[in-house]
């Protein structure tokens, strides 16, 4: 990716960010050197199946693995390295700075605890100066924020109390709570109804637009992130395998695992390529990093060269792709095919 | 919620008759003659002093008849007449239940904090010298016998450290205070008279804290899992997400919700406890019910066994009752009805 200009500093710059989980059986390689930036403002679309690292990598943004997580590399918050900053500081930026919402919204709220008491806490944390009334204040404009009506009454009732929908914008609500820069959404819709996901990628990306904040969308749903992110960065097995501006990206996929969920994702308006096509196979397990292109086993592409030797991420056109066969015109890959 | 309260209040008086009749029917078919403990033997030997104590008594009735009469009088409020202290074992159990609820009310105190504190810290550091400690803490309580570790601290910190005062409630020297609720600390504190609640308290220490360690064992273990259980949560991850301190994640997201499962425990030691801390009164004097349960047993005092037995049984009652009330308020997810 080119340098970003010196007047725009990046919000988040990603580099060479590795993080192994050490167990009982041994040490397991989640992230394996991933690179990412993020102007302020923008919208970026991490992209991979469960398991690729995707999840791994934005909780290691905020310091949220457990201790038996190794993480390396540089997180750059506005250029401060977030791997370096004491915890103390940490603790000011997350839900600060920098928030997140998370996959599940019944499970990522306290049962025994009122949405509203969740909510003023989140204040509270980072600003102990406000009062009860002041926190209640606040608590309700930010409900109305995400249009969750009568907010003065919703504020008292508890997470089970409220529609799943209700709740993610609950979440929503909490995570903006404190004027975030960088705002981190983990699958923020697989958990709802397909008629509620709508709703709450149009509360996202309103807000999200309006406030003017930096969006990471993470999600293995291509069709999630392609109405709103401008970059869209693909991951699997721990490594980004394609990154390009989302035109770019869904009009010439450049590596084959990017194609295969690109043909995976219906589109209703039937501009399709023909019939919804499944990648086979699945991907490898933590245990199972392979030496070669991980995708070799269920590629179409696969050549000895793939199983030999890793491609590296290589700038290409807009983007950027790790594929032996990416640069290749068409029909070479496609002879490579047979 | 009130008519759930309604339904349980009037099903107790049920379940008390219950307990009641199976006390009665086990005292009557246990061998051995209550006449004996309210006889002398010299009197056992005047056939007229026996028919006479035994129609004093209600002796000379059928079971049949007795167990009505009983029955009858329980309705009222009356237990009986102990057939050794002589007096109505109501009033010996209202003297003696003070006592013995100040001691479980500290020790449970003691037990809880410490059983509480001792398995968040335990959950906290997984597999650490603080799980270690905690472990070998919960299994020295669990399993040393109380009256043994009872007596062992007696001997060492009231006879050779003369730290703390020695058995029974207060010091013969000192004039008990005027009785209020019962609680020797309570009522000196209230009666303004510091000294008597100093050697009150004194007295309570040794007591409480090995009978609470007896039942913290159980107490540490339950949060620890529980705690290790809701650690894994995702709310959990939320409240870090939000810059919540390690301290505010464990004790205010997470122990809330694990202390659910052990309320239930809690609940059921304290009703244990009630007539249950029988080595424990025994060793340090105590006055209170499990020492009077010792000495109605050996004496076949069958009124008082039995009215020990409904006392228990209401104790368990109103346990459970409590702790049903208690889930709703730590869990708004649980509705009674």
């Amino acid at each position: 990716m080119p340098a970003a200009p010196a007047t725009d500093p990046p919000l988040l710059e990603i580099r060479d960010l590795r993080v192994h989980f050490r167990t009982p059986a041994g040490v397991f390689e989640a992230v394996g050197g991933i690179d990412l930036d993020l102007t302020p403002g923008e919208v970026l679309g991490l992209v991979g199946e469960s398991g690729s690292g995707k999840s791994v990598a934005m909780k290691a943004v905020l310091g949220l693995l457990p201790p038996q997580a190794r993480v390396t590399g540089q997180i750059r918050f506005r250029g401060r390295d977030l791997l370096t900053l004491p915890e103390r500081e940490m603790r000011r930026l997350r839900g600060g700075r920098i928030a997140m919402v998370f996959q599940d919204p019944l499970t990522a709220f306290n049962p025994v605890v009122t949405i509203g008491d969740q909510i003023g806490e989140m204040l509270w944390l980072h600003d102990r100066a406000l009062s009860r009334r002041q926190l209640r204040a606040r608590t309700e404009e930010l409900l109305a924020l995400v249009s969750i009506p009568e907010p003065g009454r919703r504020i008292g009732a508890y997470p089970h109390e409220f529609s799943g929908g209700m709740r993610q914008r609950a979440m929503i609500a909490m995570a903006l709570a404190n004027d975030p820069e960088l705002l981190i959404a983990d699958e923020p819709t697989t958990a709802l109804d397909v008629t509620v996901q709508a709703q709450i990628l149009d509360v996202l990306r309103g807000l999200q637009a309006r406030l003017g904040i930096g969006l990471v969308l993470v999600t293995h749903d291509l069709g999630v992130v392609a109405g709103m992110a401008r970059e869209i960065a693909v991951m699997y097995a721990g490594r980004i395998v394609e990154a390009a501006p989302v035109d770019d990206l869904f009009a010439a996929p450049r590596h084959p695992y990017t194609r295969g969920l690109i043909g995976a994702v219906p589109r209703p308006d039937g501009g399709g390529r023909g019939p919804l096509v499944a990648i086979e196979g699945s991907p490898p397990g933590l245990t199972e990093r392979l030496s070669g292109c991980a995708f070799a086993p269920r590629c179409p592409l696969a050549a000895a060269r793939c199983t030999a030797e890793r491609p590296a991420l290589r700038a290409l056109g807009s983007g950027r792709a790790a594929c032996h066969f990416a640069g290749a015109p068409a029909p070479a890959a496609a002879e490579a095919a047979r | 919620m009130a008519r759930y309260l309604l339904r349980r209040l009037l099903a107790m008086p049920l379940l008390l008759l219950g307990v009641a009749t199976a006390a009665f029917l086990l005292g009557n078919v246990v061998k051995g003659d209550p006449l004996a403990s309210i006889l002398n033997e010299r009197q056992m030997n005047n056939p007229e002093v026996v028919a006479a104590a035994k129609a004093r008594w209600g002796l000379d009735r059928s079971m049949p008849e007795r167990y009505a009469i009983y029955l009858g009088n329980l309705a009222q409020g009356d237990f009986g007449t102990s057939f050794r202290t002589k007096r109505p074992v109501m009033r010996d159990l209202l003297d003696r239940l003070p006592a013995t609820l100040e001691l479980v009310f500290s020790a449970m105190l003691f037990g809880s904090v410490t059983g509480i504190a001792l398995g968040v810290a335990a959950a906290h550091w997984q597999n650490g010298p603080a799980d270690h400690g905690a472990r070998l803490l919960a299994l020295i309580g669990s399993s040393v016998p109380v009256f043994w570790s009872s007596l062992i601290a007696l001997y060492v910190f009231s006879v050779q450290l003369g730290w703390l005062p020695g058995a029974g409630r207060l010091d013969a020297a000192i004039r008990p205070p005027e009785s209020v609720t019962g609680f020797l600390t309570v009522d000196a504190a209230l009666a303004g008279d510091w000294h008597a609640f100093g050697n009150a308290l004194g007295h309570l220490v040794l007591p409480s804290v090995m009978l609470g360690w007896a039942v913290l064992g159980i107490i540490s273990r339950m949060i620890r899992a529980s705690m290790l259980d809701v650690m894994q949560q995702d709310y959990i991850m939320t409240a870090r997400a939000k810059g919540a301190g390690t301290l505010r994640v464990l004790l205010r997201h997470a122990l809330r919700n694990a202390l659910v499962p052990a309320l239930t425990i809690i609940g059921f030691t304290f009703a244990y406890l009630i007539t249950g801390a029988i080595l424990t009164e025994t060793v340090f004097s105590w006055p209170g019910i499990g020492s009077y349960a010792v000495d109605a047993a050996r004496a076949l005092d069958h009124p008082a066994i039995i009215g020990v037995t409904v006392l228990g049984a209401l104790a368990f009652l109103t346990a459970n009752l409590l702790t049903d009330i208690a889930y709703v308020f730590a869990n708004p997810r649980i509705r009674l009805g």
